[in-house]
């Protein structure tokens, strides 16, 4: 009776031991039909392509990047209409990249205070925060740089009644000018000096840190460190003679001479960004903050650190390991946001490229250039800050 | 002791009674409010006081500016001459414009209409204990779609067609963010299963797709959707312009969407899938009654953030030429009627206060059914 009802049972298993449903047979198939739907398409996009490109006469190929460009821009690179398109992105390029490291540091000085100040036990700086973080992260990145471009420095003053933001810096409605650095002939041999103080200091940390390890003295390795530094570059500085000079910016009568003009479309860019982009990680370092247990705050108190040092050594260095992954991919769409130029006017990769794209025609190879460059800066920013991570990681025993 | 000394001798006993202390400071009210949150120390006044200096700097210009000032009627006259002021009476003349673009005025009932299907939509699936859930998403993803695309495009049923062109205004960026949410949904529900799926090329082919979308910025998916995507079809084969603008912020959206559904999914112990198992289900079965309602219950805030960045995306579709909200407010701008030095400024803080309250109101959102899955943790 008993082998009747396996036998039973056996016989009414026996549909799932077809062949097709096989869970080895069937993921096989999946994939292979996955991969044959996506090679498909793609072939028949390439094959249409090519005769779409062959219809109208484009020729495929990085070969246009040799070709005089025949536009003008103002980058940070000097570019005339005689460039080529290639010189003319990467022009495209070095834009993006000081726009974005400029932005980024904006946003993350203005994040960290406007963060801290959120969880302050002050209520009118907790509500000042609060409503700056909630106010910029509720509004599209591109209405933010328009209004700074539109609404704020469109109707600053003109250069004749510039506004002195500080000894030096004016900000009117050509823009921001700020001294420029002239570098003499001897600079470089300063620049090396630093370098060395640089790396003195650092002995001296390492030295000071080992010490106090093994006998637990102490040394105030931060101001000797300090002192190092600005005594060595300063000798070396005043020996050369004065390798390096501001050209200030001079206000004639009806202009600004000299230093450095910041345009319209590069300040509101950057500025808007770092503003912007400040109210995401001023959100990441309140929940970073907020991420350490209260005990550790108390532990640190009742060992008799002070309410800075409590932050400084004990607090800061725990939040760092929950605010560094999400501060990162924050920096990443700093990067991408830059892309939002192409709205102002300012000559970023993507402006670069719409203008290389217009004439030459050559979409599939600018879009190429341009994925190739946000994928590899993408890349290079998650790897830098995966070494930061590592370092900063909890070491266990 | 024994022997017993009269009271008067012992030297430690107190003869005289003590003052009487002083109450303790007031706990409650306006000035120990005060107290405890403004002036609780030197650096604490120091600190106010420098946040009353922030806030009055930047505020009493701005009611200036916004209320006080402003011209809120006439004509671009009245604007012109009043320079320190929002030109309200700008936004008031093209406030039909924003809202429904150049879709033709006798028509805007269709918008209106459109408007409240879609609102009738949401608002029951937002509500946690609204019924009939899923005839409620059969709505949002077959009935409104059909209904709301022949009420808009019109040419049957006696309505006059209206070309996708002329959309425009908040009316276009709802639109946009709609079709971009519900699509972005599903589709980043695959992406996330198939990348955790363990057969090697469909977890690589979902992966490239994710990584890929996600490391470039938007605005080459939208050149991509709007420049190469016609060059890729045969020659002649062309579909209209707002849905390859869809179809590119879709799939870009539906990339993030992954990674917040593939968040929720690692949240699901395994013993879920095991439980699951066990009991005969099948992969689908088990996905669609097991595992993906609670992943999803886990991450609701982040597929409400991951909509609240989509719905500021919108605002990127003019790149090829989709006029949205901000698009059509910047173009008011050129108009000759309406060019004063104030025009701009008055447009971008109405842009801005639209997007603003649609923003907010899903953050607040968010922030609701995330207190709301809090409470088991409650203590």
């Amino acid at each position: 009776m008993f082998r009747m009802a396996v036998a039973e049972a056996g016989r009414l298993s026996v549909p799932r031991d077809r062949w097709y449903n096989n869970p080895l047979v069937r993921s096989i198939a999946i994939q292979v039909l996955l991969v044959a739907l996506v090679l498909g398409t793609v072939y028949w996009f390439a094959n249409n392509t090519v005769t779409n490109l062959h219809d109208r006469g484009i020729a495929s190929g990085f070969g246009f990047l040799s070709q005089r460009a025949g536009f003008d821009m103002v980058t940070f690179l000097n570019v005339t209409a005689e460039s080529t398109y290639g010189y003319m992105l990467l022009a495209g390029l070095v834009d993006t990249i000081i726009v974005s490291i400029l932005s980024i540091i904006i946003a993350t000085i203005m994040g960290m205070i406007v963060g801290i100040a959120r969880l302050s036990s002050n209520w009118l700086i907790r509500t000042i925060a609060t409503v700056y973080v909630e106010l910029l992260r509720n509004i599209p990145p591109l209405l933010v740089i328009l209004f700074f471009y539109l609404a704020v420095l469109a109707t600053l003053p003109d250069v004749k009644n510039a506004i002195q933001v500080g000894p030096d810096i004016s900000l009117s409605n050509r823009g921001l000018f700020v001294p420029a650095p002239v570098f003499g002939p001897n600079f470089h041999i300063v620049l090396i000096a630093f370098i060395l103080s640089l790396i003195i200091a650092w002995a001296v940390r390492r030295w000071a840190h080992a010490r106090r390890m093994a006998t637990g003295q102490g040394f105030p390795s931060g101001w000797v460190s300090l002192g190092i530094i600005a005594v060595i570059t300063g000798i070396v500085y005043v020996a050369t003679g004065d390798p390096l000079t501001f050209d200030v910016p001079v206000k004639t009568r009806f202009n600004i001479n000299g230093g450095w003009d910041l345009s319209p479309e590069f300040t509101s860019l950057f500025v808007a960004l770092g503003v912007y982009t400040a109210s995401f990680i001023a959100e990441i370092v309140r929940s970073g903050i907020m991420a350490v247990s209260h005990g550790q705050t108390e532990a640190a108190r009742a060992l008799g650190l002070r309410g800075n040092l409590v932050l400084r050594l004990v607090v800061m260095p725990q939040a760092l390991r929950v605010i560094i992954p999400p501060l990162a991919s924050e920096y990443l769409n700093i990067t991408k946001n830059t892309s939002l130029a192409l709205a102002v006017g300012f000559a970023d990769l993507v402006a670069v490229g719409n203008n290389v794209l217009n004439p030459t025609g050559q979409s599939i190879e600018v879009v190429a250039i341009w994925m190739v460059f946000y994928l590899g800066l993408s890349i290079i920013i998650s790897v830098a800050m995966n070494w930061f991570n590592a370092r900063i990681a909890l070491t266990e025993r | 002791m024994t022997d017993m000394q009269s009271q008067g001798d012992v030297f430690f006993v107190r003869q005289e009674i003590l003052k009487a202390t002083p109450p303790p400071m007031r706990v409650h009210g306006v000035w120990p409010w005060m107290r405890k949150n403004l002036f609780g120390s030197i650096p604490d006044t120091v600190l106010t006081i420098v946040g009353i200096v922030i806030a009055l700097w930047v505020a009493i210009p701005f009611i200036q500016w916004t209320l006080i000032n402003a011209t809120w009627s006439g004509d671009r006259e009245a604007c012109a001459a009043n320079t320190i002021g929002a030109c309200w009476a700008f936004v008031k003349a093209n406030f039909g414009q924003f809202i429904y673009g150049r879709y033709p005025d006798p028509e805007r009932w269709r918008v209106n209409v459109f408007f409240v299907m879609m609102a009738a939509g949401i608002i029951p699936l937002a509500i946690p204990s609204a019924p009939y859930k899923g005839w409620n998403l059969l709505y949002i993803y077959v009935i409104f779609p059909i209904v709301s695309g022949v009420l808009l495009i019109g040419g049957i049923l006696g309505l006059p067609p209206v070309e996708t062109p002329v959309f425009g205004g908040l009316f276009l960026t709802l639109l946009v963010s709609y079709v971009g949410m519900a699509m972005s949904l599903p589709l980043g529900i695959l992406l996330a299963l198939g990348r955790r799926s363990k057969m090697p090329a469909v977890h690589y082919v979902c992966v490239f797709f994710i990584e890929i979308c996600r490391g470039v910025p938007l605005i080459t998916v939208l050149f991509m959707a709007g420049i190469l995507l016609p060059l890729f079809l045969p020659t002649g084969v062309n579909f209209d312009k707002l849905l390859r603008a869809l179809l590119g912020l879709s799939l870009f959206a539906a990339a993030y969407m992954a990674e917040v559904i593939r968040g929720g999914l690692q949240a699901i112990p395994k013993g879920q899938y095991e439980g699951a198992k066990s009991l005969g289900l099948g992969y689908w079965t088990m996905m669609r009654l097991i595992i993906l309602p609670q992943a999803i219950t886990i991450v609701v805030p982040g597929i409400v953030n991951t909509f609240i960045g989509l719905f500021k995306d919108t605002s990127l579709v003019y790149i090829i030429s989709i006029f949205e909200l901000l698009y059509t407010v910047r173009n008011s701008f050129s108009n000759p009627v309406w060019a004063t030095s104030t025009t701009p400024a008055s447009g971008l803080v109405f842009a801005a206060a639209v997007f603003w309250i649609f923003c907010f109101g899903m953050s607040r959102y968010s922030k609701f059914t995330e207190d709301r899955l809090r409470v088991g943790y409650k203590r």
